[in-house]
């Protein structure tokens, strides 16, 4: 039972800019498009885009463009936002595109320490390789983590 | 057996038999006399040791046993009744309650100890008294009051002399009286419904005179397998016999003819006391006697309130939300956009509309809990404080049947709690000072729910010594909260206000003022994230009264729609005073504050585009601005908006954990459009 195969775990792909980013498959409850508008709660940072209605629930939205120091979302056909389900805690995270997914194990990551350098280090636990790409994978935990003590 | 899918029935049974055990226990110890609070006492024990026996919790089952012999010896009078031994009862109920919150938790009774208490116990019955000859029979009896109705399969019941007279009449009119003692198979499970059907079977042809146990124990499940009834009837014993047996679960019948004058049985009854308790008719076989009708509708009664079922309040929140999702999509059929609104149309509407105000209602009213699950803890803890505090508190509590949904009440106990400890505490003045003053030695502490109009009132009164609002404003001086001039110029109202302020209750050492301030902004705070508000009525040397107003329900309010910028607000209606057009020239500046005149008083005015930094140009001054007059208390402050959208009943939604420390905003909720607006926190906002 201990093969390969129950260490892969499978990543979802989505991009900022040229950058590609991965989150555990299982922490996603589902993805949308950006079709509703946004409610600006006020008050906030400027990275907590605000709150939107996901079927009756009112779920807080984060901008990871700002949040990682890029310009702000341009809202486009391509947008999409990741509904993330930690714990008890729904969020979501605009993200410019979503790729795909990808299966990732042991030896095509490598964790965080082994990178230097990094300027968004923070939110990072590790890199995998797909395909010759770079995939950075994100601590999302920390992530939401951060706003509380930063409100 | 697997016990585990009983579990949660269990908790809750124990929960509310732990319930009334306190309840009595207060009574018992109010008038240690009464033998009815002593034997209910009895009864409760007796029914959570087999509960708990049954379920395998020893530890419960063990500590009850114990309980029930000293109950049994108080009973017996062989002990007194002492306010020692009631809190060593207390303190059992206390062990009780903390197994029952283990079970609640981990599924076992935990690792506490109550082998002290059952010592306790019975050293307790080490100093009986001597007791009288009859009482060990009577002790045989008493030990399993659930079984002591049925005396031996064939015994014959003895009759009093109205019961006689009544079947020597009945005689004269050709009925014949049967004695007849029904088994039931011991895996029977609803004894009493099966008892029902007896009952019913037997009414068909015969009148019911006496039953022991009495209907009321029968119905209460209050007895073995077994019960015996008298009959009046004109058939004949096989015919009974055969209708009974025919009965599922009805193992054995015994019918005996009674036959007429049996007046010597009277005299033997009046002897044994112990038949005696039995056959003390109670009212409901008072009432059979005279119309079998009657018990007929005492069964039924019972029979109503077992077509109650319990719901996890989980399931109700998942109704409430459908129910919410409907109102909004009811919201967005009125509001669409290129329909033709022809009769039909707008009748359907209408009729949905109504509908799902209806069904609102309906699970709303589905939630509500009365207070008294709340208040009912109270009477005990009064008890300890007081004791603890060495004064007399006596606590008086009415409107206990007042509801509230269950999000509220869940909410509340806390709040509650603290004001009345805080009038134990420090309301209340200690008995010497009290008869000093010519008060009476023992002080009293109210406490009164009641509706009024959309809102639930809960008061917390006392006849204490009020608040001593000079001292207060001597306090927020020297603690240089606000200057001496102005502290010199603040009204009772505005000081009192100050006990609500964090900044003031978390003081060092604030009880050698007059008390009040401990924790208040914690109340305070509680309340308003509930939507209600608190007031303080006080008088120095009468007492103080604490006004908790809540709403009735929270999910759904009535809202004041507004535009700020491009941005949608709602605004709770319950809070808005009134709506009025100003014209720029109307704001005025004092000290640094823009105001208004509204009625001859200067209210402040709040630019909420400012305050909510709602982004886009700020204002270019109107000609005509529109104000929203919200009310604080009693206080009003002017709300600036850019256009007022309108009224809509509206479903509040909770922000999430995520964004619960936002302060300008309590809530959201989702428009006809599907789009969330946010509600704004009015106490945040105002001033």
């Amino acid at each position: 039972m201990a093969d390969q195969t129950s260490e892969a775990k499978k990543y979802l792909v989505f991009k900022l800019e040229e950058d590609e980013f991965g989150i555990e498959i299982g922490k996603i409850s589902t993805i949308i498009e950006k079709d509703m508008e946004i409610t600006r709660v006020p008050k906030q940072p400027a990275f907590l885009k605000g709150v939107i209605n996901l079927r009756g629930e009112i779920i807080p939205v984060i901008s990871l463009r700002l949040k990682f120091g890029l310009s702000d979302d341009v809202y486009n056909e391509d947008t999409r936002i990741i509904i993330l389900k930690l714990d008890d805690l729904s969020i979501g995270l605009i993200v410019d595109s979503v790729a795909e997914v990808v299966e990732l194990d042991d030896e095509t990551t490598e964790s965080v320490s082994n990178i230097a350098g990094e300027k968004s280090l923070e939110y990072l636990t590790g890199v995998g390789k797909a395909d010759g790409r770079i995939i950075t994978l994100l601590d999302l935990e920390k992530i939401v983590m951060l706003e509380e003590s930063a409100t | 057996m697997d016990m585990s899918q009983y579990l949660e029935i269990f908790i809750e049974e124990s929960k509310e038999h732990l319930q009334s055990l306190n309840q009595s226990l207060l009574q018992l110890e109010k008038n240690p006399g009464d033998r009815a609070v002593l034997n209910e006492i009895f009864r409760v024990a007796h029914t959570i040791k087999g509960m708990a026996g049954t379920m395998g919790f020893n530890k419960m089952s063990k500590l009850t046993h114990d309980m029930e012999n000293v109950l049994h010896a108080l009973r017996n009078n062989e002990i007194e009744i002492s306010s020692d031994l009631v809190d060593i009862l207390f303190k059992c109920l206390d062990v009780l309650e903390n197994y029952t919150a283990n079970i609640v938790e981990t599924g076992t009774e935990g690792d506490q100890d109550s082998k002290g208490l059952s010592d306790v116990l019975s050293d307790l019955l080490k100093n009986r008294k001597p007791v009288s000859e009859k009482a060990p029979e009577q002790a045989k009896a008493d030990a399993s009051p659930v079984s002591k109705g049925a005396p031996g399969i064939a015994a014959d019941l003895q009759l009093d002399q109205y019961e006689t007279n009544i079947i020597n009449k009945a005689a004269d009119l050709g009925n014949s009286a049967y004695q007849i003692t029904v088994k039931l198979n011991k895996g029977c499970l609803l004894k009493s419904a099966r008892a029902f059907i007896i009952f019913k079977t037997l009414e068909r042809h015969s009148e019911i005179i006496k039953s022991v146990p009495n209907v009321q124990d029968i119905e209460d499940e209050k007895f073995d397998f077994e019960f015996t009834v008298i009959v009046l009837t004109k058939a004949e014993e096989a015919t009974i016999k055969k209708d009974l047996i025919s009965i599922a679960e009805v193992d054995e019948v015994i019918i005996k003819l009674i036959k007429e004058k049996n007046e010597s049985a009277s005299a033997t009854a009046a002897d044994d006391q112990l038949l005696q308790e039995q056959i003390n008719v109670p009212a409901d076989i008072k009432q059979s006697l005279i119309s079998s009708q009657d018990k007929t509708e005492a069964i039924a009664r019972k029979t109503k309130t077992g077509k109650t079922v319990r719901v996890d309040i989980d399931r109700l929140d998942v109704l409430l939300n459908l129910v919410s999702e409907l109102i909004i999509q009811k919201t967005r059929l009125e509001g669409l956009e290129g329909i033709e609104r022809t009769q039909q149309y707008v009748e359907a509407i209408e009729y949905l509309e109504r509908i799902t105000t209806n069904l609102h209602d309906a699970v709303m009213k589905v939630r509500m809990v009365p207070v008294e699950t709340v208040f009912n803890r109270f009477p005990r803890m009064i008890r300890d404080v007081s004791r603890e505090l060495g004064k007399e508190v006596e606590l008086e509590m009415s409107g206990i049947d007042t509801e509230l949904d269950r999000t509220v009440i869940d909410e509340i106990g806390d709040p509650l709690i603290h004001l009345l400890r805080n009038s134990c505490d420090h309301g209340i003045e200690p008995r010497e000072q009290r008869k000093r003053l010519g008060k009476p030695e023992s002080g009293k502490i109210e406490l009164k729910a009641y509706q009024d109009g959309n809102n639930v009132v809960i008061e917390v009164g006392d006849d204490g010594q009020g608040i001593n609002v000079e001292k207060v404003r001597q306090k927020i001086i020297e603690r240089g909260l606000v200057s001496r001039e102005i502290a010199a110029n603040l009204s009772k109202k505005d000081v009192i206000d100050f006990l609500f302020k964090p900044s003031f209750s978390t003081a060092d050492k604030i009880t050698d003022l007059s008390g009040r301030g401990v924790g208040l902004d914690v109340v305070k705070t509680k309340i308003e994230a509930l939507g209600g508000t608190v007031e303080v009525e006080t008088e120095l040397g009468k007492g103080s009264r604490f006004f908790i107003r809540l709403p009735l329900t929270l999910a759904i309010i009535q809202a004041l729609l507004v535009l700020i910028g491009e941005e949608k607000y709602a605004i709770q209606l319950s809070s808005v005073h009134k709506i009025i057009n100003i014209t720029p020239e109307d704001i005025k500046m004092v000290q640094k504050q823009e105001v208004v005149m509204y009625r001859d008083t200067v209210i402040p005015v709040v630019r909420l585009k400012d305050a909510l930094e709602v982004p886009g140009e700020s204002d270019e001054e109107q000609k005509i601005m529109t104000l929203v007059i919200v009310k604080k208390g009693e206080r009003l402050t002017g709300f600036m908006v850019d256009r007022i959208i309108g009224q809509q009943e509206i479903v509040q939604k909770s922000l999430g954990k995520y964004l619960s420390g936002t302060k300008v905003i309590t809530s959201a909720t989702i428009l006809g459009d599907g789009n969330v607006a946010l509600i704004l926190d009015v106490n945040s906002l105002a001033y």
